[in-house]
C-alpha cells in the first residue's frame, strides 16, 4: 500500500509540476464557459440588412423603421436598383435585402394586398433561416396591426411559455456539453498520453519490473486525474452558477455522483487507448479524432441529435457524452432525479464495465 | 538551398516510414468529414407536440387541424390533462405542448380574446426561439383565416393582406451541409497542419535527437524552413483531397477559382504552422506542445463564425478575432466557394494574413535556439 502511495505521488510531481500544462488545463474551461457565455449566442442580433424600396412611401418607411428599431437588424445601406444586390451578398457583411414592391401602400389601399420581396443570403444556411423568420414575423405583426380594428377583440394572443430557460440563453446547452467534453479531455486523453510517454521513453519497463502490481500502476496512473478532474467538474458549475446563473434544480448530490461515473469511465477509455498506442502522438491523434471531434458534433453537445441521420443517432448511442450529457441537462435544468434518468446510468455503467474489463485483458506485462 | 533540400528529404522519409501515422493523416480526416457533416445539421426536421385540448369545440379542432398538416410538427399525443402533457416536456418526449382551455370557442362568440397557451422545452433556446417563430406563425394564419370565416366578417371589409415571398441567394435549399463543408475542411487541414509540425518538433527535443541537428552547420531558419514545408506540402494535398470528396459526396459548390482559395490557403496554412512552430520552441515535451496548441485552437474554432455568425459577438471578441487566423480562412472559404468572390473581395484577409505570416516566421526563427 505505502508503495502504492509512493507511486501516486509521483504521478502527481508529474503533473503539476508541469505548469503550462496545468494552466492549460484550468484555462480551457473557464475560457469556454466565457465564450459560450457571452460570444456563442445563437440569439439574433446587430443582423446587418440592405434595403431596396421601389416604392418609398408611408408605408414602407413605417415598415422600414420598425425593423431597424428591433435589435435583430441594423440598415446598412438602401439600394439603387437591382444590380446592386449581388455585389452587397458577394462582400459578405449584408445578410438580407427587403425589396418592396413599387406602388407598395396604394396597392395595399386599393387591392388589400401587396407584395415584399425577402432575400437572404443563404450561404450561412442557419442565419438565412432565422433572419427572414424574424423579419416575416415583423411584417405580420405590422399587417395584423393594421387589421387590428376588423377583427379586434377576436384574435389570439398566444402566451408563450419558455420551459427551464426562459430567457433562452445559450450557456444553458453548454454548460452540460463543456463538462463532458473537458472531462474526456482531462481523463482520457491525459491519461492515454502520459501512459504512451512511460512507454515511449522506456521508462514503463523500470515501472513493469518494479514489485508493483499491474493493477497498482494502474490505479496510480488513474487517481491523480480523478482528482483533477473532480475539481475542474466542480469549478465549472460553480462558474456557471455564479456568473450566468445557471441553475442546478436537481439535487446537488446526484449530479455529482453522476460526475464520478463519468470520469471512471473515461479513464477506462484512456487505458483502452493506452494500451494500444504505442507513442503519445498515437495515443493523442486517436484520442482527438474518436473522442474530441465526435464529443463535439455528435453528442447533442451543440446539433440536436433528433435532426441526424439515423445511422449517426446510432453512432452517437455509442458515445458516453450523448448519456452524460442528457443525464446533465435533465439534472440541472428540469430538475428530475434517478426516476427519469436510471436508463442513461446503467448505459453509463454498462461502458465502464466494457471498457475495463476490455483493457485487462489487453494490458500486457511484457513491452514485447 | 541544398541543405533545406535535404533536410525536407530526411522528413518526408520519417513520414513515409510511418506506417500508422500515414492513414491517420490522410483517412481519419475524411471518415470526420463524411460522418460529421452528416451530424452537423440545425434544421429542424419535426418539431415534437403535445395537444392538451379542453375545449373540444369546433374552432379548437380547426386550431389543432392546422398543427397537424403543418410539416413542421409531429403530433405525437392528444391528452386532456395538463399534468400528462407537462410529464412529456419533462421526459423530453415533447418539444411544444399546445394547451387550448375549456371555453375557448365561447370566448370567441363574446368576441372576448381567446387564450390560448404554448410550453416550449427551452433548454436549446435557438430551437426554441425557432419553435415560438413557426407557431406563432401558424396562429397568425389561423387568425386572418379561420377567425373572420367563423366570425362571418361583413364580405366589404377585407382583410389586407401581405404576400412575403423568400429567396435564398446561393443555397435555395438552404442545405446546412453546404455552409459547415468548407468550415469543416479548414479546421481539419488546420489540425494536420499545427499538430504535425509542432509535434514533430518537440519529439526531436524530447528523445534529444535535436542536438544532432544543432551540432551541424544547418542554419537556424533552415532548420525552421525545413521543419516547415513537408507539411505544408501534407496539408495542401490534404485540403485537395478533401474538396475532391466535397464534390463527389456532397456536391460542393465552386463559384470561385480554385487557385485563388489554393493561393489563400497557402498563405494561411505558413500563419498557423509558423504559430505552431513558435509554441514549439517554448516548449519541452510533446504533451504540453499539445495541450497548448489545443486550447489555442478551441477558442480560435469556437470565435471563428463556424456555428454562429461572427456579427452576433460583442464588439471586443470582434476585435479579438483580428488576430484569429481560422476566421479569416473560414470566412475567405465561404465566400470563394460559396459565392464566387474574386481576388478585389478578399484582399483585405489576405493582406492581413500575409502580414501575420511575416512576423509570426520571424518570431519562431528568432525564438528557436541553438545552445540550450
Amino acid at each position: 500500500m505505502k508503495r502504492f502511495f509512493g507511486f501516486v505521488k509521483k504521478e502527481f510531481l508529474h503533473i503539476f509540476r508541469d505548469t503550462r500544462t496545468m494552466l492549460v488545463l484550468f484555462g480551457i474551461p473557464i475560457i469556454q464557459i466565457i465564450l459560450f457565455g457571452y460570444v456563442i449566442t445563437n440569439e439574433l442580433k446587430d443582423i446587418r440588412i440592405a434595403v431596396l424600396d421601389k416604392s418609398n412611401d408611408e408605408a414602407t418607411r413605417e415598415i422600414i423603421h420598425k425593423i431597424t428599431a428591433s435589435d435583430f437588424f441594423i440598415l446598412d445601406r438602401t439600394l439603387a436598383g437591382e444590380h446592386a444586390i449581388e455585389d452587397v451578398f458577394r462582400e459578405g457583411n449584408v445578410k438580407e435585402v427587403i425589396v418592396f414592391e413599387p406602388g407598395f401602400a396604394e396597392n395595399l389601399q386599393r387591392y388589400g394586398v401587396t407584395r415584399v420581396n425577402l432575400l437572404a443570403d443563404a450561404s450561412d444556411a442557419n442565419t438565412a433561416n432565422l433572419v427572414v423568420n424574424y423579419t416575416s414575423a415583423i411584417l405580420r405583426d405590422y399587417m395584423s396591426q393594421k387589421n387590428s380594428k376588423l377583427i379586434s377583440g377576436m384574435m389570439i394572443v398566444p402566451e408563450v411559455r419558455m420551459f427551464y430557460n426562459p430567457e433562452l440563453k445559450g450557456v444553458y446547452m453548454f454548460v452540460p456539453g463543456i463538462m463532458a467534453m473537458i472531462l474526456i479531455l482531462i481523463s482520457a486523453m491525459m491519461t492515454s498520453i502520459s501512459i504512451a510517454r512511460e512507454k515511449e521513453l522506456g521508462t514503463m519497463e523500470v515501472l513493469l519490473v518494479s514489485p508493483l502490481k499491474p493493477v497498482q500502476i494502474i490505479l496510480g496512473k488513474v487517481t491523480p486525474y480523478i482528482a483533477l478532474s473532480f475539481t475542474i467538474t466542480v469549478i465549472i458549475l460553480l462558474l456557471g452558477y455564479l456568473v450566468f446563473r445557471v441553475p442546478i434544480t436537481g439535487s446537488l448530490l446526484f449530479l455529482l455522483v453522476v460526475n464520478i461515473f463519468y470520469i471512471i469511465l473515461a479513464l477506462s477509455i484512456g487505458i483502452f487507448i493506452s494500451t494500444l498506442a504505442k507513442t503519445q502522438q498515437m495515443a493523442m491523434f486517436m484520442s482527438m479524432l474518436s473522442l474530441m471531434l465526435p464529443t463535439l458534433l455528435l453528442s447533442g453537445f451543440i446539433f440536436p441529435i433528433e435532426n441526424m441521420p439515423v445511422v449517426l443517432q446510432w453512432l452517437s448511442a455509442l458515445l458516453p457524452p450523448r448519456w452524460f450529457i442528457v443525464i446533465i441537462k435533465n439534472v440541472m435544468l428540469k430538475g428530475t432525479g434517478l426516476l427519469y434518468n436510471w436508463k442513461e446510468i446503467l448505459i453509463l455503467i454498462g461502458m465502464i464495465l466494457f471498457f475495463l474489463v476490455f483493457s485487462i485483458h489487453k494490458f500486457k506485462i511484457r513491452l514485447e | 538551398m541544398k541543405t533545406i533540400a535535404y533536410l525536407v528529404q530526411k522528413e518526408f522519409i520519417q513520414i513515409f516510414r510511418n506506417r500508422t501515422l500515414l492513414p491517420i493523416i490522410f483517412i481519419a480526416p475524411l471518415v470526420q468529414l463524411i460522418v460529421l457533416l452528416y451530424a452537423a445539421t440545425l434544421d429542424m426536421k419535426g418539431i415534437d407536440m403535445f395537444i392538451v385540448d379542453q375545449d373540444l369545440s369546433i374552432s379548437s379542432r380547426r386550431l389543432t387541424q392546422k398543427f397537424i398538416s403543418s410539416p413542421f410538427y409531429r403530433v405525437k399525443d392528444f391528452s386532456f390533462s395538463i399534468d400528462q402533457a407537462e410529464h412529456g416536456l419533462k421526459s423530453g418526449a415533447a418539444d411544444v405542448v399546445l394547451v387550448i382551455p375549456a371555453g375557448f370557442e365561447r370566448d370567441f362568440l363574446r368576441e372576448k380574446p381567446p387564450e390560448v397557451q404554448f410550453l416550449i422545452d427551452a433548454i436549446n433556446g435557438t430551437a426554441a426561439g425557432l419553435i415560438s417563430a413557426y407557431t406563432t406563425a401558424i396562429i397568425n394564419d389561423y387568425n386572418l383565416e379561420v377567425i373572420p370565416e367563423l366570425m362571418r366578417v361583413p364580405t366589404n371589409q377585407t382583410l389586407s393582406r401581405l404576400d412575403i415571398s423568400y429567396s435564398l441567394w446561393y443555397n435555395p435549399q438552404l442545405n446546412y451541409k453546404i455552409f459547415m463543408l468548407p468550415a469543416l475542411m479548414v479546421i481539419l487541414v488546420t489540425i494536420i497542419g499545427m499538430f504535425l509540425s509542432a509535434l514533430n518538433m518537440v519529439r526531436e527535443k524530447e528523445l534529444g535527437t535535436i542536438e544532432q541537428i544543432n551540432v551541424t552547420p544547418i542554419r537556424k531558419y533552415h532548420f525552421i524552413i525545413g521543419k516547415l514545408v513537408p507539411f505544408w506540402i501534407l496539408a495542401l494535398v490534404e485540403l485537395g483531397v478533401l474538396l475532391v470528396v466535397g464534390k463527389i459526396f456532397f456536391d460542393l459548390p465552386t463559384l470561385g477559382s480554385i487557385g485563388l482559395l489554393y493561393l489563400f490557403a497557402s498563405v494561411y496554412l505558413l500563419v498557423v504552422m509558423g504559430a505552431s512552430l513558435f509554441i514549439s520552441t517554448i516548449s519541452q515535451s510533446q504533451q504540453q506542445v499539445m495541450f497548448l496548441i489545443f486550447f489555442f485552437m478551441i477558442i480560435f474554432v469556437m470565435m471563428s463564425g463556424i456555428f454562429t455568425p461572427v456579427e452576433t459577438m460583442p464588439y471586443w471578441a470582434q476585435k479579438i478575432n483580428i488576430i484569429n487566423p481560422l476566421a479569416y480562412f473560414i470566412r475567405v472559404v465561404r465566400m470563394i466557394l460559396l459565392k464566387g468572390s474574386n481576388f478585389s473581395d478578399i484582399l483585405p484577409e489576405f493582406r492581413a494574413l500575409v502580414i501575420y505570416a511575416v512576423v509570426i516566421l520571424t518570431l519562431s526563427v528568432w525564438r528557436y535556439r541553438k545552445t540550450t
